[in-house]
Order: C-alpha cells, then sequence, then structure tokens
C-alpha cells in the first residue's frame, strides 16, 4: 500500500480556499518545531508572535498601519497575476512613488496648503507607474521578461533613493544623516484614529480593495483580464489585446506600490529614508497568493501578514528572538501554499495491492 | 459476443488463420478514467497478417484499448494473450519487445533535424549511422516509401514525415503494427500510397490494427473490423459483406439522416469579398498567404479543403480579424473595406468566426458558459453599458444558445471545460450562429465530435445559409465538405485555388487541388505542397 497523486477530474472549488488554511496550520506546527529545536518555550513564543501584538488598541491600529501598503499592493498585483503578467518588482515601485511623492513634499516644504497631499498621492501614483512602464514597455515591444526586468529595476530604484537622501535631499539640518527634512504638517497624512499612528491611507486602500472587486467581477475590463490570462488565444479571438492587459495590469500595480510607498512616507515614516519597506512590495506576493487573487482574500490575507510583521517585533522585543523569524513564517506560509495548491487539482489516492497485477 | 465472434472466424477464406492461434486476443479489457468508462469488457483477435479495423466514433474508446495494446496504459481489468500466452504489457518497451509497435495520429518528430537523425534517436545507442541509412533506404524501397534519409523534417510534408514513423517502426521487424487514424492528414493520393505499402505488410505476415472512422477506407483496405461504440463492442464482421451504410449505422447505433437538401438556398449578393490579401508569414512554421481571392455570397456555403498547415489557421486569422493586414479593402465585409481592422470591428459589420480549437480557442475551459457566453457575443449584442456587463441579457442569450443547440450540460454556470467536444462545438456554433451574422467563417465545424453534433451541428449551418448568411467552411473532411457546400476550393502552401461548384467536381480533383498539383480553373500552380 502506497500513496500516489492522481489528477482530480475537476479542479476542487474546496481546496481553493481550503489551501491557504492547511498551509497556515502546517506553518504554526513548523513553527513550533522550529521554536522547540532554538530552546523556546513555543506556546510563549507563538503568543507572542500572533496573539500579543493585538492584545491591545494600539497593536490594532498598527495591524492596519502595516497591512495597508500589503493590501493595497497585494490586490493591484492579483490583478497583474490572474493576468499572467508577473510583476515581481512593486517594492522598487513602492521605492519610485516615495521618491517622487516624497519629492512633491519636500519641494513645497513649508507650503501650508490642503491641494499638497493630493499632489503627492499623485506624484506617487505617477512614479509607481513611470517604474512599472519599463517592464511593461520591454516586455510588449521586445518580449523581455518582466519577472526579471521588474525584480532587477527594484534594485535601481532603492539606490536611487540612497542617493537623494545622502546626496541632494539630505536634511541641512540633519547633522549629515542620510535623511530627508521631516515633512511638514500638509504633508503628512491625518491619523484617523488618534492616539495611533493609522492613517487615511487604511480608508484609501480599503476603498481600492471594493474598487478592484466590482473592476474584476463587474467589469469587461477584469473580464478582459482574467480571458487573457486563462487563454490568451481565446483572448485574442474575442479581440482583446494582450499588450493593452499587459501595460494595464502592470500599470495598475505600479500605480498601488507607488501610492503605497508614499503613504508610508508622508505616514508612519514622515521623511524620506534610505530604506522606507520592511519588503511590502515582496510580502504583497504572498498576500495575493495566500488571498486567491480575490480582493477580499487579499484583504484578510494582508491582515495576517502585517501580523507577521508585528509579532516579529513583538517576539523580538519580549521574548528576544532574531527579527528574522518573520521571513521564516512568510516564507513558510508561502512555501506550504504553493504545496498544498497542488491538491487544487491532484489528490492522495491509496493505493491498496489491487493494483499490483499491472503495476 | 464472443461466440459470435468463433463463428465468424471459422468462416474466414485464408488457411493460415484456420490452424494457428491468433497472434493478439484480448479478453475483457476494461479501462475507467475519472467519470467514464472509456472500455467495458473489450475482445478483440488479431490474426497473423490480418488487416483489422477498430471502428468507432470520437470518443468510443479506440485509443484507450490500443493505448492498453501498446503498454501507455495499464487496463483496470481484462487479459491479453500474445500467441496464446498471457502476456503483461506494463510499457511500450514491453510492447516492442514483443513486435507491437504503433504509428500516433500525432507524430513526435523534431522539425530541424534530419529523417536519419530522428530515426537514429529512436533505436538503440551505438548503432552504425550509415549501416541505418543503408537499411533505412532498403526498407523504403521495399514497402514504397520514397524517403531521403538526409532531408530536415520541416522540409517534409504530412505524407513524408508519416513515412518516417513507419520506416521507425519497421526497422523493429514488427509482428503488429498498430495505426491510429493514419489518414486524417493526408491527402487521397498519399491515402492510396498508404494501403499499398500496409498491403504488402500484410502479405509479409505483419498484422496491422487500423483504426479509423472512414468508411470507405475500411472497406478498401480491411479484411475485419471490429465495432466499438460507448467503450463497448458492438460487432465484429466481416468486412466485405457489409456495406459503408451498415457499418455507420452498427458505428452510430441509429439510423443517419440523409443529408439535408441544398437546393433551397439562392445565392444573393456577395457578402464576404477577399481580393488580393497578402500575409506574410511571422515566423518559419507558419504560412504566407498568397494572393488570396474569393467571394462568398448571401445563401451561399463555400468550402475551403486542404491538409492540415497549408495556410487555413492563417486564412481565418486574416479573415475574422486576429491578424490585420494591408491593404484595408483586400477584404470586403459587406461591402465595407476591413483588412485593417480587428475582430470587434468586424463583428460589427456582421462577421462571426468559429475556430478549429475548442478549448483555449474558441471557449476558455475554466470559465462558465455565461463568461464563454460574452467573449464572442459581447459587442455584437450589447452585453456591456459603460463598461459594465449585462448580466441579465448576457444569461437570456446563454439560455437561447442552450436550447435551441441542446447542449447537455449543467446550467449556464457549467464551466465550459466541463462539456463534452461535442455539447461544447454546439455552444460554441450556437453562440456565433444566434447572433445571426451575416458572414459566418468557420473552421473544422465537426471535428472531433460525436455524430449526433455533427447532425445538429451541419443542419444549423444549413438553416444559417438559408436564411442568407454568407457561410465560409475550413475543412480537411472532404465528405462534409460535399455534404455541406455549394463551391469548393482547395487551398496549399498558403495559395487557394478557384472555388468549383460541388456537382462539377470529383473527390478525385479536389484532391489534386489539395496536393497543389491541378488547380482547375485557373493559372497552373508550380508549388508543392508543404504543410507547414
Amino acid at each position: 500500500m502506497f500513496v500516489s497523486l492522481v489528477k482530480r477530474p475537476e479542479r476542487s472549488q474546496w481546496m481553493v480556499y481550503l489551501s491557504p488554511v492547511i498551509a497556515l496550520a502546517m506553518t504554526l506546527v513548523s513553527g513550533i518545531i522550529l521554536f522547540q529545536l532554538m530552546g523556546v518555550e513555543s506556546g510563549k513564543a507563538l503568543y507572542a508572535f500572533f496573539v500579543e501584538p493585538i492584545t491591545h488598541k494600539y497593536g490594532w491600529a498598527e495591524l492596519g498601519v502595516k497591512a495597508t501598503p500589503l493590501i493595497l499592493i497585494g490586490v493591484a498585483l492579483s490583478v497583474g497575476f490572474r493576468a499572467n503578467v508577473w510583476n515581481i518588482g512593486a517594492e522598487g515601485q513602492l521605492t519610485l512613488g516615495a521618491i517622487c511623492g516624497g519629492g512633491v513634499a519636500l519641494f513645497f516644504y513649508g507650503v501650508d496648503s490642503v491641494f499638497v497631499l493630493p499632489l503627492m498621492m499623485v506624484g506617487g501614483i505617477l512614479g509607481g507607474m513611470m517604474w512599472a512602464a519599463i517592464p511593461a514597455f520591454l516586455r510588449t515591444r521586445f518580449n523581455a521578461n518582466e519577472i526579471l526586468t521588474s525584480l532587477m529595476l527594484t534594485y535601481v530604484a532603492t539606490l536611487l533613493l540612497s542617493v537623494l537622501v545622502h546626496g541632494p535631499w539630505r536634511d541641512p539640518d540633519g547633522f549629515n544623516f542620510p535623511e530627508s527634512r521631516i515633512f511638514s504638517d500638509s504633508a503628512t497624512l491625518p491619523v484617523i484614529w488618534a492616539g495611533t499612528r493609522l492613517h487615511l491611507g487604511w480608508i484609501i486602500t480599503i476603498a481600492v480593495v471594493a474598487a478592484v472587486w466590482v473592476l474584476m467581477s463587474k467589469t469587461i475590463v477584469g473580464f478582459q483580464v482574467k480571458v487573457v490570462g486563462q487563454a490568451p488565444l481565446a483572448g485574442r479571438h474575442a479581440g482583446f489585446s494582450v499588450n493593452r492587459v499587459i501595460w494595464f495590469s502592470l500599470l495598475l500595480g505600479g500605480a498601488m506600490a507607488g501610492l503605497a510607498g508614499l503613504f508610508e512616507v508622508s505616514g508612519p515614516i514622515g521623511q524620506l529614508l534610505p530604506v522606507i519597506s520592511p519588503g511590502y512590495g515582496f510580502t504583497a506576493i504572498i498576500v495575493a497568493f495566500v488571498g486567491r487573487l480575490h480582493p477580499v482574500g487579499v484583504f484578510f490575507a494582508g491582515l495576517l501578514l502585517a501580523l507577521s510583521y508585528l509579532g516579529g517585533e513583538s517576539a523580538q522585543i519580549t521574548m528576544n528572538l532574531p527579527l528574522a523569524v518573520t521571513g521564516v513564517f512568510q516564507g513558510m506560509l508561502l512555501f506550504f501554499l504553493l504545496a498544498c495548491d497542488v491538491l487544487i487539482a491532484y489528490q492522495f489516492r491509496l493505493n491498496m495491492t489491487r493494483g499490483a497485477k499491472y503495476g | 459476443m464472443e461466440s459470435a465472434f468463433g463463428a465468424l472466424s471459422k468462416t474466414m477464406p485464408h488457411d493460415q488463420t484456420r490452424m494457428m492461434p491468433p497472434l493478439l486476443q484480448l479478453q475483457g479489457m476494461t479501462k475507467s478514467f475519472p467519470g467514464v468508462l472509456a472500455n467495458e469488457a473489450v475482445d478483440l483477435e488479431v490474426m497473423e497478417g490480418e488487416i483489422h479495423a477498430l471502428l468507432g466514433e470520437n470518443g468510443a474508446g479506440k485509443s484507450t484499448l490500443v493505448k492498453m495494446i501498446y503498454g501507455i496504459l495499464k487496463p483496470d481489468a481484462g487479459v491479453m494473450s500474445w500467441k496464446n500466452a498471457p502476456v503483461n504489457i506494463q510499457n511500450p518497451a514491453v510492447a516492442r519487445a514483443l513486435g507491437i509497435v504503433m504509428v500516433f495520429q500525432h507524430f513526435s518528430l523534431f522539425d530541424s533535424m534530419s529523417v536519419l537523425e530522428n530515426i537514429a534517436l529512436g533505436v538503440e545507442r551505438g548503432t552504425d549511422k550509415s549501416e541505418l541509412e543503408n537499411r533505412i533506404v532498403e526498407i523504403s524501397n521495399r514497402y514504397g516509401l520514397p524517403l531521403d534519409p538526409g532531408r530536415h523534417v520541416y522540409t517534409l510534408s504530412v505524407g513524408e514525415r508519416q513515412r518516417i514513423e513507419i520506416i521507425r517502426c519497421l526497422l523493429q521487424n514488427p509482428k503488429l503494427l498498430v495505426m491510429d487514424e493514419p489518414t486524417s492528414v493526408l491527402t487521397p493520393q498519399e491515402v492510396t500510397k498508404l494501403f499499398e505499402t500496409l498491403n504488402r505488410l500484410s502479405e509479409e505476415g505483419v498484422a496491422i490494427l487500423y483504426i479509423s472512422h472512414k468508411l470507405n477506407e475500411i472497406k478498401a483496405l480491411c479484411r475485419k473490423a471490429t465495432i466499438l461504440r460507448n467503450g463497448k463492442v458492438v460487432a465484429s464482421v466481416e468486412v466485405e459483406s457489409e456495406t459503408p451504410q451498415s457499418l455507420a449505422a452498427k458505428m452510430m447505433g441509429e439510423a443517419l439522416q440523409a443529408p439535408s437538401a441544398r437546393h433551397h438556398r439562392k445565392a444573393g449578393e456577395v457578402r464576404l469579398e477577399i481580393d488580393g490579401l497578402h500575409n506574410t508569414a511571422t515566423d518559419q512554421f507558419s504560412i504566407s498567404l498568397k494572393d488570396i481571392r474569393l467571394k462568398v455570397q448571401s445563401g451561399e456555403i463555400v468550402g475551403i479543403a486542404g491538409v492540415a498547415g497549408n495556410g487555413q489557421d492563417e486564412l481565418l486569422r486574416a479573415i475574422n480579424g486576429e491578424e490585420m493586414c494591408q491593404p484595408a479593402d483586400a477584404i470586403q465585409i459587406n461591402h465595407q473595406p476591413c483588412a485593417n481592422q480587428g475582430p470587434n470591428q468586424r463583428r460589427g459589420l456582421g462577421m462571426a468566426s468559429i475556430p478549429e480549437e475548442r478549448l483555449g480557442y474558441g471557449a476558455v475551459p475554466a470559465m462558465n458558459l455565461l463568461q464563454n457566453t460574452l467573449l464572442t457575443a459581447f459587442q455584437r449584442l450589447g452585453l456591456v453599458k459603460a463598461g459594465f456587463v449585462d448580466n441579465r441579457r448576457c444569461k437570456s442569450f446563454c439560455l437561447g444558445i442552450l436550447e435551441s443547440f441542446n447542449v447537455t450540460s449543467s446550467g449556464v454556470l457549467a464551466e465550459a471545460g466541463s462539456l463534452s467536444g461535442g455539447n461544447l462545438q454546439k455552444f460554441i456554433v450556437g453562440r456565433e450562429i444566434n447572433q445571426t451574422p451575416s458572414v459566418l467563417v468557420v473552421s473544422q465545424p465537426t471535428w472531433g465530435v460525436d455524430a449526433g453534433a455533427a447532425q445538429t451541428i451541419h443542419h444549423a449551418l444549413h438553416k444559417l445559409a438559408e436564411n442568407g448568411t454568407a457561410i465560409l467552411v475550413i475543412s480537411q473532411d472532404l465528405d462534409e465538405l460535399m455534404g455541406l457546400c455549394d463551391r469548393i476550393a482547395a487551398i496549399c502552401s498558403g495559395t487557394l485555388t478557384r472555388a468549383a461548384p460541388v456537382s462539377e467536381i470529383t473527390i478525385e480533383q479536389i484532391g489534386m487541388m489539395m496536393a497543389g498539383i491541378e488547380n482547375p480553373g485557373t493559372e497552373k500552380s508550380q508549388d508543392v505542397c508543404q504543410p507547414g
């Protein structure tokens, strides 16, 4: 008797939603084993990681702060992933959004006007779109793989930010620290929950989630994205342009990543620093997949992954665990998710001795 | 069934078969796949030197059965005997060791390698190349399979490519040669040549299991036939005592309706006009269209015959707008120049098209029927308002298709991929026809569908033409074209012949046109037909 993988007659809809749950459970089990091996009391560690961060009001607000960029980027990436457009460089687009939006803030430094913040958002969106337009152009013009181009541009973007804050945009009163001036009040996102850092970006993010949901389920544009992703030849037959879908999904991803970057620098950070994101652009890829590429799923997956960031910090503070635990948990979650996704199209079957005659 | 089979084999006219045990004997072969019983207790006997037909419609279980014989699939139950000894054919290597070889419907050849190199890949390592070349030449001479070992595969016609596969098999001194629908890609002349080779092999004692659903071929070639329907043997007969009609009746299990008469139709004004269409191939494996000229009138069905890969796909894409070209008036739909416009603009002018491939081209497999309705109907039927999909109208149109074309499905939310080939094709054909196009271009309308669905589709096409639509049918099935069309042209190497009225043309003439040898009506073509 042995176990074999057999293709299901049709894809299991159950497994589509069960897979993230199983993956999460396996991540927790592996986490327990990992903590045991490290000689850490696993119950306490898991509590510190997953529960402690949200035992107080401030923790819930922080969850929203961390989830804002993850959900915003994840929901836009999920559109591209549905179209088979693999934008892996959201981190770079986020950085360009922060640079362009932050640049607007620095340009209007000291100007007290209600128009500064909207202008910064436009700058952030345009910056992200510009960065995403490069892989889009290379893909549609030269058929260059957008996975590689978008990923490589990420490193260009972070270096560009570094050059700017070390050089021209360095705070003149900042004792030579590689930091920009702290944005004026008019360039800072208003806090929506007094006493916390939860900002306006959270509301906008929820609105974007709703908008993408409508886009994907009710409009012909969302339909085109899905058709081109699933069956490009059918898309061509229907008269949908593959190139237009590539441009659309990359620009949407770039725009939302850029907006997320702007939210970071004009919200929780309040200035430009050499490093402005703990890898939100990459973690958003996990968010998109754990959320099954569906806006509502992405919303909850964003909260889950945001918790992993908070949990990492909390475990570091209370248990003295290394911050790398965050990355390990995120990685394991994606790893198990991809493994469990095999069960959507396949199932386990126990083979009894009957098959031996022909086996 | 078995006793009838035994009784029949005793009446065999050849002496040798009376004394010898069957070369291959199958008893109670059963194989199921998730949701379908592909073979149910199938019995089969093949004698040495016998050309035995395995006859059945698409989906009757022929391929499943031979895959078990060749060791690709494992039977769920059943016994196989080889010269009276039970055998367990676990994999193709075991089958080849016994002397069973198979020529598949789809070839596995490397286009950029020579004939010799392709064959060398299949033989044991260390075989001397020049010796192999000598054997190839010897076999090709002996069996009338002319083939130059030095030529590259991409320069060969489909018929020549098939010869490589056959020679590859013959190098192994086979006892049983299994051929899966070998003639579906050949011209009539190539078929005749193939049959000569097979008869020669049979005389030398090689048994041939010949899979087909083409009755005329089986009449011409085979001595015995085993007929499958829905995975079961329904009859095992002497071909001589059968007519094509009686074979068809056994194969389909119901009386066939005569093709509907086409004299109700009246050709009206020109709906589709193609005048000097050129389209340069985008890569080395596609075909350039050369100076295509064709007019299709309202109420008329025009057929385009041709061996696969001679520009049919390119022509379909050029007409339906998937490929745009210049000048604009090279293609006119209802007198509107549109060669430089995309599919939806042409749909706006009254065009609809049905590609050959259903899954992933005509329909998106993982999407439901509502979404697949939207795919090509959203524009002509106004199913989208201000960017938003009008689900109510989409649903009523979709239900209309399911009803009028008798599509068996679990409803509008069934995934397209869950439908059987015939039902999905009926859905796709219905989706286009129910948009009442004034021009319909359809490729291989009944490829791989069951007889019932084929009949529904043919009937719908006739009716659409009666109502004044200009229809262009691209097909490799000559019987289908002869039954459907008013005029037939042939395409060869991207060149289209003049369309000749069906009443003035024979199958043989069409065969010549398909091979690019004769071009009735216009100047002689020098091209030798090369599929892509």
